[in-house]
């Protein structure tokens, strides 16, 4: 490269290239910076959580008790109710998310009409997470205790409904916080859904119609498809924010470390019993605070790998038709 | 004849199959004194053409003439379209299209369309081309298998493809891909294939190999084909119409317009005067 430039270099070429080479270094120190946070917050994390991770290991991770006065700390409860409230929100979430996607990205309904739809639904992101809870408090608890006392009757006699639905059924429960997770997941996934859709190209569209397909046979054989990576990873940002959602499930799921299959009863996830237990910790129950947090942050990261895997794997697949 | 092609008997209530036509119909696709309008943009104005059975229509004219919009109208796909609307008529086979017992849907089934950029879906080449049989509700192995051969070997891909059926369609060259599409618009068997500027996105090679498609083509189908190549139009057409600003100005064989056109502004096209 030097040699090619060596002659134009002479005049005023050089010092004009500073600029450019002040940028490279600066891009360098900003993308450097966020990689060494990254790997602080988990070296931190990890350091902290010492103490806790020599004292029982991989037993952490099955011990189904949390006493921290008795020093018994198990973070199961906490693995499976993060894991649970999180595919319990995507389930309500994903096909309502999907289907608002497709309903925006066709013309059924007038553009502005569907621009308000569109706003509206992304407005629910800029809602803070506090406040989901509190109208979670005043709304859907009462909703799920009138549904749970129902429900504990109705499924009485019904093998798997009624595990899931057993007596008694409170308000602060594992079905709340998940309802609530899934509305405020619903705007990451339709955002990042249409936008994918929007996205196939209209050549597409048209073939299937030229053999014949109707609206429909359209949408759901051709455009979803090809539209499918960009869903899967609309899917996977949504399950990343469910894992690490705090606030709102925090107030909202009873904060309990009690593993039960119910899914009308208490349980805990982990962000939220970081957020409850950290403000009053001490010696161990700090240390293993850390390693609980630690562990979401694996599972986050790892849910994000996978992700990122999935959308290579089926962009690969699908490259060549943009 | 039925017998030989169950798979379009779902759509056989509004079929355009011909009964007992022995030779080949001079006005099987017939524009009728047709007007069209996107908005209050007129586009077409006052078509009158006779397109013939199994031979090879040829549309000609500068970019904007009005040739791809009749295309697209055979088999209303301009419907898609906002605010469109015709006058007059066309009938395929002496029957209209827009006949309000004719579903739209079937006669997409009976007029396959190839477009100017390939467009194969992102499935396996096998899927492609059984796309328009499997939403007709076909699903035995046997006919779509008897039909994905059939299809390529029709578009003269199957020796190229036959060992990678269940691979991407998308893995294709350029010129492969736009021959899967013309094997996945004739899968279905329709009357017509409409052609809009197949060849315009292809290097010379897939080009000729495409042209000799054509060839093979015109004896089941009958085709209509919009180009800007002259060169295409002589080598690959039976008969040629050339329009201009919305106008049909002159349609005949193929022969007689590029040597001895009747019109002024036909000659001064095909020479290159403007264009």
């Amino acid at each position: 490269m030097a040699d090619q430039t060596a002659g134009i270099e002479q005049g005023g070429i050089k010092a004009f290239r500073k600029g450019p080479d002040l940028f490279r270094v600066l891009c360098w120190v900003a993308s450097a910076a966020t990689v060494a946070t990254l790997a602080w917050i988990i070296v931190e994390i990890t350091h902290q959580s010492w103490p806790a991770i020599r004292e029982s290991g991989l037993g952490f991770l099955f011990g189904d008790k949390w006493i921290p006065n008795r020093g018994i700390f198990g973070v199961l409860p906490f693995l499976i109710g993060t894991a649970v409230s999180s595919l319990i929100a995507l389930l309500f979430a994903l096909p309502l998310g999907l289907a608002i996607a497709i309903f925006l990205s066709e013309d059924f309904l007038p553009l502005p009409i569907r621009q308000a739809i569109r706003f509206t639904v992304e407005m629910l992101a800029a809602i803070p997470s506090v406040v989901y809870g509190l109208w979670g408090i005043a709304v859907v608890i009462p909703l799920v205790q009138i549904f749970g006392s129902w429900a504990v009757v109705a499924f009485e006699n019904i093998p798997v409904l009624n595990t899931l639905f057993a007596p008694p059924a409170y308000g602060n429960s594992m079905l709340t916080a998940s309802l609530v997770l899934a509305l405020m997941i619903l705007p990451t996934i339709t955002a990042i859904s249409r936008t994918a859709l929007v996205a196939v190209p209209g050549t597409l569209r048209e073939g299937a119609y030229a053999l014949g397909a109707t609206r429909w046979e359209a949408i759901l054989g051709v455009i979803v498809p090809t539209a499918a990576p960009g869903i899967v990873a609309a899917t996977i940002l949504a399950l990343g924010r469910a894992m690490g959602e705090t606030m709102a499930i925090a107030m909202l799921i009873g904060n309990s470390s009690r593993l039960t299959s119910s899914l009308l009863a208490p349980a805990g996830t982990l962000a939220g019993l970081l957020a409850n237990q950290f403000g009053e910790a001490e010696g161990m129950q700090v240390s293993s605070l850390m390693y609980a947090a630690l562990l979401l942050v694996a599972m986050t990261l790892l849910v994000n790998m996978a992700g990122e895997f999935v959308l290579r794997y089926t962009q690969k697949r699908t490259a060549g038709i943009r | 004849m039925d017998q030989q092609r169950p798979e379009t008997s779902v759509v056989s209530s509004a079929s355009f199959a011909p009964v007992n036509t022995p030779a080949p119909r001079s006005d099987f696709l017939k524009v009728d004194n047709f007007n069209f309008y996107y908005g209050k943009k007129q586009a077409l104005y006052g078509i009158n053409m006779e397109i013939p059975e199994r031979q090879v229509t040829a549309f000609i004219g500068p970019s904007g003439c009005g040739k791809s919009t009749l295309l697209r109208n055979f088999n209303r796909m301009n419907e898609l379209i906002d605010g469109v609307h015709h006058e007059g008529d066309i009938l395929l086979n002496g029957r209209s299209i827009y006949d309000k017992a004719i579903e739209v849907i079937a006669l997409r089934r009976s007029i396959g369309m190839v477009f100017q950029k390939s467009n194969p879906f992102p499935k396996s080449i096998y899927e492609n081309i059984v796309y328009s049989l499997r939403i007709a509700g076909v699903n035995s192995r046997g006919i779509l298998d008897e039909s994905v051969e059939r299809s390529l070997r029709g578009a003269a891909l199957w020796e190229e493809v036959k060992d990678r059926l269940h691979d991407s369609a998308l893995g294709l060259s350029g010129g492969q891909m736009q021959r899967l599409c013309i094997a996945r618009a004739i899968a279905n068997r329709p009357e017509v294939l409409l052609m809009d500027e197949p060849c315009s996105a292809l290097d010379p090679i897939a080009t000729a190999k495409v042209e000799d498609l054509i060839h093979e083509l015109k004896k089941e189908f009958t085709i209509v084909i919009v180009t800007h190549n002259m060169q295409q139009a002589t080598r690959c057409s039976d008969k040629t119409a050339f329009f201009y600003l919305g106008k049909l100005i002159e349609f005949d064989e193929t022969q007689k317009i590029f040597t001895n056109p009747s019109e002024k502004q036909t000659e001064d096209y095909i020479t290159g005067r403007f264009g």
